[in-house]
């Protein structure tokens, strides 16, 4: 019989999720993805300095907590022709890229892992047997018996005390939970591990931005100034803490995230059948080695790709108007420019809340009426993945050598065809690649900074525009990135040295949006709909280890409101 | 859940110092721990038994960890903390039994969790809440179908105090900017029966939301607050009283842009819009991210963001009582400014501030290089 199964909240993630689900028997037949919060951060933003404006577009996302601040700031500088100097790109690509490594880290121990590695059986494991089970995998110091009988004790003790915090009332027993204890001790271990290695290399945002998270960025260049003979600029002192998060960086990806990815998914290979969902992925292009005009020096190439046809790269116009529009089909707004089956180009963009969901508290949503906080984006009418798969995905089809490398590497491990691609475990490896990628071209960026700098270039930021009264009267632009999620737009409309529009399409509305007016699901959707069978409808690991695959960030996703329902901004999730 | 975990449950009256002698930590690292803590709130060696009976004797508090109108920041923070850390909190020192971005479990199951943790609590668990509170329309946020304010009030009740963390959550933060769209309040716009800890920041610095958190688990009492509810050990002295850059100042050198000579060479930011005569925080102590450095020390401008209202405040590249298109805008900046702390007055020069502040007046750099 038909029963409508509800996971409200979808834990580890960022933000507000809810996941409804039609089942037919133990079969997921139609999925419903739906953000519960908003905030208006677009309709915030009107009539602001657009100087100002990356901080508050940064507080869309603490998660992605730098991406929407790069994204303001070139939004202002395209719609300007506002030109940076070289060593700002440079840096902005080393935030950016630490940011990667970072974010899926953290992405793949503290909010996906639980879905594959169960605590409890942990327990049972025997520390010398995982001791030479870790070592067989990498060479990572941290691998002794004596280490992993450490480790043991301290969850064994925690277990013991009855108090079970963020891990009680958890699936462990589950069958679907297939690694043996050996492997649930090691990535448990590495759980711990992770939390530690990574508020280590969050510094290097510090050292360019002051802070992490949310770090400060600037129109026109970056804040800090690079001054070798001051003890208040970025100096020998501060380039080597770099350089040493950059090696500690590379030496976690690839001695422990990547062998454990590899090692985990080797026991889960039935999920490279299940969670396609779409088939089509997008891609906007970002790390600049020449500027964001030169596509080409792109390190990520923008596209898309439509039916897994990887023969085909599409080109991608972000300000044409008939390529990327948003929908409200099934969305709490409304469009007083054409209504609710119309689509808009950002630029024209509205975003007038119309709450019309069941009054809270409730059981169900009305899923043949709006549904979610979420727009529809769509490219050129396609529903579109982004995000690491999207990615990879483009990097394999553009001939990039060392992404080739990976992927086959991957492929003949886990002995899978090339289709396992296109699945909840093949997202997964994908953000995993993606991330040994980005460690190898920290170095690359960092030698290319120290190369300017030892040729006396060390400029930071451009002065010529900075203030308000060089600016025309009107101005439009895109900002544009490749975050960690996926693909991120920033459209701004600047009207007397005031933001008079702002538009973000961000990549989990792309993924996690609701169905449009065609009746059109979004990527979480839709990959929930392919081949998923329940094994306890009350225990829907299954639902999970797919959302996850995709690594959730709602607060982004969400657009903002105005109250005049003059339309102007919206904001998305990421 | 499994028969093993039901029979441990049944040894609910371990002790933190039980678990942490089974666990096999020596007394002596134990001790280095209430050293750090003692050190980081400032408090004289003396204490540190005091820290360890304390820690030793106690269950696991449990914490709730609330998120509501939130973008993740302040939870991202808390996990930079270099000490406490994360780890040695939901391990050794909180039972950390909700909390959206961390918990395993999810769905009907997370929430049996909190339900779970405030019967066998009540009265006693610690709240913590990061986000405002959307008063608008209970739609425009929910979780399990639940609006954000029904759930807030449902799990107040029987806590035994509350944290708000964040600007959001003590202030209304960036939801409740102009012209605050959904209603978005504070969690003591609305909770006016219990103790409530403002810890505010955008996020707030990750050693400060721990610091708060070690204080009221070691001494069951929360801090000396200020007039606006945040621990004077953090929040008591601005950004400007503490600067490094303020000799720079008072000799009247400025950064006059950005990677300018003086901006090179580490001159005062006021011209740039520094925030920091107006802002009560840590930063400049404390620093951020292990003592790594600080948005100053990096060359931005202070934005002022553990202050209410600051995205309100005129521009975060204009200077302090400078004049702006938007004279109201400033003028609004310098009274919340002036209420904020006894304040912008050390920022000015002496002759001109009492009358500057009492007359939203605007005072040059001039005026301050007297």
């Amino acid at each position: 019989m038909s029963e409508r199964i509800v996971v409200d909240p979808i834990t580890r993630i960022e933000g507000h999720l809810r996941i409804e689900a039609q089942m037919d028997g133990n079969k997921i037949d139609k999925a419903y993805s739906s953000g519960t919060m908003v905030r208006g951060i677009e309709t915030i933003m009107k009539g602001r300095d657009p100087r100002d404006a990356w901080a508050f577009a940064q507080r869309i996302c603490g998660v992605c907590t730098l991406v929407h601040g790069l994204a303001s700031i070139r939004s202002v500088e395209n719609a300007l022709d506002y030109k940076i100097p070289k060593n700002a790109d440079l840096i902005r690509n080393l935030m950016s890229g630490a940011q990667y490594i970072h974010d899926h880290v953290m992405h793949f121990y503290h909010l996906h892992a639980l879905d594959w590695v169960d605590v409890v059986s942990a327990l049972s494991a025997d520390p010398k047997a995982t001791s030479e089970l870790a070592q067989s995998l990498s060479n990572y110091p941290k691998s002794s018996p004596g280490y992993f009988a450490d480790m043991k004790k301290k969850l064994k003790g925690f277990v013991e005390s009855g108090q079970l915090g963020i891990f009680a009332k958890a699936y462990w027993g589950h069958p679907a939970y297939k690694l043996p204890p050996e492997a649930n001790l090691m990535a448990v271990s590495h759980y711990l591990e992770a939390l530690s290695w990574q508020r280590d290399v969050a510094r290097l945002h510090t050292i360019f931005g002051g802070k992490n998270p949310h770090p400060n960025f600037v129109v026109g260049g970056v804040p800090c100034a690079i001054d070798l003979n001051s003890d208040s600029a970025i100096n020998m002192k501060k380039l080597s803490q770099v350089q040493d998060i950059i090696n500690q960086m590379k030496m976690f990806v690839d001695q422990v995230y990547v062998p454990d990815t590899l090692a985990i998914a080797g026991f889960y290979k039935d999920w490279t059948t299940r969670g396609e969902g779409l088939g089509n992925f997008l891609t906007f292009g970002d790390f600049p080695s020449n500027g964001m005009d030169d596509v080409s020096g792109f390190m990520i190439p923008p596209g898309a790709i439509l039916n897994r046809d990887l023969s085909t790269i599409h080109d991608v116009d972000m300000n044409a108007a008939d390529e990327i529009k948003e929908y409200i089909s099934h969305s709490w707004y409304d469009y007083e420019n054409g209504g609710k089956e119309a689509g808009l180009h950002p630029y024209d963009g509205e975003t007038n809340l119309n709450y019309t969901g069941p009054k809270p508290p409730y059981d169900h949503l009305d899923v043949d009426q709006s549904y979610s906080w979420l727009k529809s984006p769509r490219w050129k009418g396609n529903a579109m993945e982004v995000g690491p798969l999207a990615r990879v995905l483009m990097l394999y089809a553009t001939g990039h050598d060392q992404t080739k490398e990976l992927v086959n590497m991957t492929l003949n491990k886990l002995d899978v065809p090339v289709e396992a691609l296109f699945s909840t475990l093949g997202r997964t490896a994908a953000r995993t690649l993606e991330t040994k990628i980005f460690a190898d071209q920290m170095q690359g960026w960092y030698d290319d900074l120290i190369i300017n700098i030892k040729a006396g270039e060390t400029k930071t930021f451009n002065e010529v525009l900075w203030e308000p009264s060089s600016w025309p009267k009107s101005a439009k632009g895109v900002g544009f990135m490749e975050a960690p999620r996926g693909g991120l737009a920033h459209y701004i409309v600047i009207e007397d040295e005031t933001i008079k529009n702002y538009q973000a399409v961000v990549p989990s509305t792309w993924n996690a949006g609701p169905r449009d007016g065609n009746g059109q699901p979004g990527a979480y959707e839709a990959a929930l709909e392919d081949n998923h069978t329940l094994h306890d409808v009350k225990q829907p690991v299954e639902i999970l280890r797919t959302i996850h695959s995709f690594d959730p960030c709602l607060a982004c996703a969400v657009h903002l409101t105005d109250p005049d329902g003059e339309e102007i901004i919206k904001v998305k999730v990421k | 859940m499994t028969n093993d975990f039901k029979k441990k449950k049944s040894q609910k009256e371990q002790t933190f110092g039980d678990v942490m002698r089974s666990q096999g930590v020596s007394r002596r690292s134990f001790l280095k721990f209430c050293a750090a803590t003692a050190s980081m709130m400032a408090m004289s060696p003396a204490m540190i038994p005091k820290i360890a009976h304390a820690l030793e004797n106690a269950r696991r508090p449990s914490v709730i960890w609330l998120s509501f109108q939130e973008c993740t920041g302040c939870t991202e923070s808390l996990t930079r903390a270099h000490t406490a850390t994360i780890e040695s909190l939901i391990f050794d020192h909180i039972s950390l039994d909700y909390h959206h971005t961390l918990q395993a479990a999810a769905g009907h199951a997370a929430e049996e969790a909190r339900e779970a943790a405030m019967e066998e609590n009540y009265g006693k668990y610690l709240l913590v809440v990061d986000g405002s509170i959307p008063m608008g329309n209970p739609g425009y946020s929910t979780i399990a179908g639940i609006s954000n304010y029904d759930m807030l009030m449902e799990t107040a009740k029987g806590a035994a105090a509350i944290i708000a963390v964040g600007t959001c959550a003590t202030y209304g933060g960036i939801p409740h900017a102009n012209p605050n769209p959904t209603g978005a309040v504070s969690v003591n716009d609305l909770i006016k029966d219990k103790p409530i800890i403002n810890v505010p920041g955008c996020p707030p610095i990750p050693v400060v939301i721990t610091g708060v958190l070690t204080h009221f688990l070691t001494f069951g009492t929360i801090p000396e607050l200020d007039h606006l509810g945040r621990p004077k050990v953090f929040y008591g002295q601005s950004i400007h009283d503490r600067c490094y850059r303020r000799p720079f100042y008072d000799k009247g050198l400025f950064a006059e842009t950005f990677d300018d000579e003086g901006a090179k060479k580490g001159w005062c930011l006021y011209k740039l819009g520094c925030k920091g005569p107006t802002t009560y925080n840590a930063c400049a102590t404390t620093k951020w991210n292990n003592g790594t450095s600080w948005p100053i020390e990096a060359g931005h401008p202070c934005l002022g963001c553990s202050e209410p209202d600051f995205w309100d405040g005129g521009g975060f590249y204009k200077s302090l009582s400078m004049p702006t298109e938007n004279i109201t805008q400033t003028a609004i900046y310098t009274a919340a400014g002036a209420v904020a702390a006894g304040v912008a007055i050390g920022a000015m020069n002496k002759s001109k501030k009492n009358s500057a502040i009492a007359a939203h007046d605007k005072t040059t750099i001039d005026d301050l290089e007297k």
